[in-house]
């Protein structure tokens, strides 16, 4: 047998321990972006969630003003958790309107009523269409669509208070 | 207290994995010390006292003992006993403390009952041991404490995801721990017999009986987590290539190659340095592959809680074994001569073959596992699947299928291909029947009417090594083969029937519509609500037929859990001799329609009972070497008793100096 043949496992193995220390020196981006991202909102129209914001349509992002969609639930935790946050956003005047999945009206208005309501139309996804439409995989996600309709940007998970500036840059940067 | 005993014992247990070290260092210098005298009973006492603190953990567990953190981030006050005692090991630091506990459990064994090796190799393997051992007691002890208490216990419990409260689950962990460590044994003896230089085949055969152990292990490990992957995740497929499952496979591929080269080391003195490499490379493949996920660098469906300074301790401590047995294995393995030869037409030739093809496969599954990394390195994200690891995997699967087919037959050394022309004519008769058959009738792709062509030749072809001999007296381990590949051959016809004949239909209906697949009738009869203790379900109820025969009911589930919010589906089967029937129930359509999911999978169970047959054959091998060696131990003693000697090894010459 060939001495050096001998070295090639060692080699290989040496190989692999670099990838892999590249891999542990580089920060991990922890969510997959949606392919979604520069492209417009699919065509939908729900029907309004609760009785006291209008209903959510496709139409209504082609005014020329980028807002923020916010994916929710009353059933989830996070998503209560994010209420200041989006209260604080709509303070800083961005207009933010919202789906909720897979929900019923008297949840959702009791969800609102309790941690504060800082949308301006609520559409129902009863089946997750607009969510899987737009590329989203769960709750809460918030994604900022241009005055065109075209989505620009995605934020998974619930907006803590460091995103808050974050979401305001990437809505001035969509006008 | 508990805690404190158990932390005490890990710690005693560290010590003496020291001690055990430093004996079976000092016995490479100075031969028999009074020393190295105390490195078997050192192995001894550490496993006793591992178990002992994995013990500790698991009466933890049972009380609920919410001031020490695992347990309040992993438990639940309100939880069924038996979940309770498998959360101890299904989180990040239990699942260490289970793999360090069954490696000295495995060390303290080969201390206990190896007497085939020469004193020499045997200390040094026991160091080898201790040292890899001291690594995982570090690594525990240092950064993974299982036993670290709470400033202030817990009011409750955080629960275990319900996904892994399942019986399978409670199972499926530890059998798989047992394979992969094991194989840390094997590790252990090729580092030891390349410090001693002494690769023989008696260390082969003190060398088989862990790797077949540990093999088995495997075996059933992979086929329990591919079963219980096909029927809760819903998906109706029973493998997907995901990077936990590749990790347990490698392994097995090197494990399964490793035993065949053992048993030509045993046998026949040849494959001396392959067996070491092989050896080495299967505990290797372990730990890449666990500590791989571990790390978190890949991501998978068995995702741990991560943190980057474990990943680091994980990459010295590979580095460090890894490196340290294949730096050793590059400069010793020149220096231990190359054993017999042996022809081109011989079993040796067509197991070094067959061993070639299981490390080339072995070669792709790396690849592919570790290739969205390398593109990732470059910014460029890749998904690997299936389109590459089935036809690059067949590449090098056919050939050996078929190589596998003869090999058993051939004599050791040499034979003529020309003695043996009977039994292959049959066997290569059998598929290529198959294959005409298949072809003239079906419309199949390749890769399954390949599969199955290969799988009738083979299935004939395994039972031929039983031709024309007196099967009363036929070794043990003779069957086992025979029973193993013959497990191989049902698997593979399972795998191409799945996948050439299943059927599957996605259908929309109201209660009391009826949908065809297959050979079945279904019938939706009711869509109720039902709860469990965690979750509520919509659970439709099925009346299905086959082929207008009694109908049977079964009722897949929708479910929801609510912490965390999770939405799974209870697949619902039948299960006839030829196939199942897999039903599951999706959301309403809208209009009172229900979404219904059928599939009709012929022979899919095959590939189940195909892998518990490889494992039966495993076990039957195992038991004949076991009883073999016993009579072996029972003959040399009563040799040595006549002549006077001692039964002890003395030590023999240094062989590759």
């Amino acid at each position: 047998m060939k001495r050096w043949i001998l070295w090639v496992p060692l080699a290989m193995f040496f190989g692999f321990c670099a990838l892999f220390a590249y891999h542990l020196a580089r920060p991990k981006t922890e969510f997959v972006a949606s392919t979604m991202i520069g492209r417009p909102l699919p065509e939908f129209s729900l029907r309004a969630a609760v009785a006291d914001r209008p209903a959510l349509a496709t139409a209504d992002f082609r005014d020329g003003k980028p807002r923020l969609f916010n994916v929710f639930a009353s059933w989830c935790i996070p998503c209560a958790a994010e209420a200041p946050q989006l209260e604080m956003l709509r303070r800083r005047g961005a207009d933010i309107v919202a789906v909720a999945i897979r929900d019923r009206p008297d949840d959702v208005a009791d969800f609102l009523s309790r941690y504060g309501n800082p949308y301006s139309r609520i559409g129902a996804d009863d089946l997750s269409e607009v969510q899987l439409g737009i590329g989203s995989s769960g709750v809460p996600e918030t994604f900022v669509i241009d005055g065109d309709g075209m989505i620009t940007y995605q934020h998974i998970g619930d907006i803590r208070a460091s995103d808050v500036p974050v979401l305001l840059q990437k809505l001035e940067e969509a006008r | 207290m508990i805690a404190e005993l158990g932390l005490a014992a890990l710690w005693l247990a560290a010590a003496l994995a020291a001690l055990q070290l430093v004996a079976g260092a000092f016995a490479q210098r100075d031969g028999t010390t009074e020393l190295a005298g105390l490195a078997r009973p050192a192995a001894i006492i550490q496993g006793v006292l591992a178990a002992f603190s994995f013990l500790m953990l698991l009466i933890l567990f049972a009380q609920t003992d919410l001031s020490v953190k695992l347990v309040a981030m992993n438990s639940h006050s309100a939880k069924p006993m038996i979940f309770k005692l498998s959360g101890a090991f299904g989180n990040h630091e239990g699942s260490m403390l289970l793999w360090i506990t069954v490696m000295a459990l495995a060390g303290a064994l080969i201390a206990a009952a190896e007497r085939r090796l020469p004193e020499r190799t045997m200390m040094a393997t026991l160091a080898a041991q201790a040292f890899v051992g001291l690594g995982f007691y570090a690594f525990l002890l240092f950064s993974s404490n299982p036993f670290e208490r709470l400033p202030q216990p817990a009011m409750e419990g955080m629960g275990l995801n319900p996904l892994l409260q399942d019986i399978g689950l409670v199972f499926h962990p530890p059998t798989l721990y047992v394979g992969y460590v094991g194989l840390s044994v094997a590790f252990s003896f090729a580092v030891g017999a390349l410090l001693t230089r002494q690769v023989t085949p008696d260390f082969a055969r003190a060398m088989r009986p862990w790797v077949l152990g540990a093999w088995i292990f495997l075996t059933l490990g992979i086929t329990a987590g591919s079963y219980w992957a096909y029927y809760e995740l819903g998906w109706g497929g029973w493998w997907f290539w995901d990077p936990v499952e590749n990790a347990s496979l490698m392994p097995w591929l090197a494990a399964t190659a490793l035993l065949h080269s053992a048993s030509v080391l045993a046998a026949r003195d040849a494959l001396r340095a392959w067996t070491i490499m092989l050896g080495v490379v299967a505990f290797s493949m372990s730990m890449v592959g666990t500590f791989l996920v571990r790390s978190g660098i890949l991501t998978s469906v068995h995702a741990f809680a991560v943190d980057p300074e474990r990943g680091t301790f994980i990459l010295v401590l590979l580095s460090i074994y890894i490196g340290g047995a294949l730096l050793l294995f590059a400069l010793r393995a020149g220096t231990v001569s190359e054993g017999e030869r042996f022809s081109v037409t011989s079993r040796e030739a067509a197991l070094v073959f067959n061993n070639v093809m299981l490390s080339a496969i072995l070669g792709i599954v790396l690849l592919g596992t570790l290739y969205p990394l390398l593109t990732e390195a470059f910014d460029v994200r890749v998904s690997v699947g299936p389109p590459y690891f089935n036809p690059v995997g067949a590449i090098f699967v056919v050939p050996m299928l078929m190589v596998m087919a003869v090999g058993p037959l051939l004599r050791w050394r040499q034979d003529n291909i020309v003695r043996i022309r009977l039994p292959m004519l049959i066997a290569g008769g059998a598929a290529l029947a198959v294959l005409l058959l298949v072809t003239v009738t079906t419309n199949i792709g390749i890769l399954p009417l390949l599969g199955l062509a290969l799988s009738a030749g083979l299935g004939i072809a395994s039972f031929m090594p039983l031709r024309g001999r007196k099967l009363r007296l036929l070794p043990l381990a003779t069957w086992g083969m025979v029973i193993a590949h013959f497990g191989i051959a049902v698997a593979l016809f399972g795998m191409a029937s799945e996948s050439a004949f299943s059927e599957e239909t996605l259908a929309a209906v109201e209660v009391g519509d009826q949908a065809e697949i297959g050979p079945w009738q279904v019938v939706l009869s009711e869509v109720r609500p039902t709860a469990g203790p965690n979750w509520t379900a919509l659970e439709g109820r099925l009346l299905v037929s086959y082929k207008g025969g009694t109908s049977k009911e079964i009722d897949p589930q929708s479910r929801n859990f609510w912490a965390p919010p999770q939405e799974t589906t209870e697949s619902a089967l039948v299960t006839r001799w030829n196939g199942q029937l897999y039903a599951v129930i999706g959301r309403e359509a809208g209009d009172g329609r229900w979404q219904l999911r059928l599939w009709w999978k012929p022979f899919v169970t095959m590939i189940w009972y195909g892998g518990i047959l490889i494992a039966l054959g495993g076990v039957l091998a195992l038991i004949g070497r076991l009883f073999a060696d016993l009579k072996r131990r029972a003959v040399k003693l009563r040799g040595a008793e006549r002549r006077g000697l001692s039964v002890r090894n003395v030590e023999p010459r240094d062989a590759g100096a």
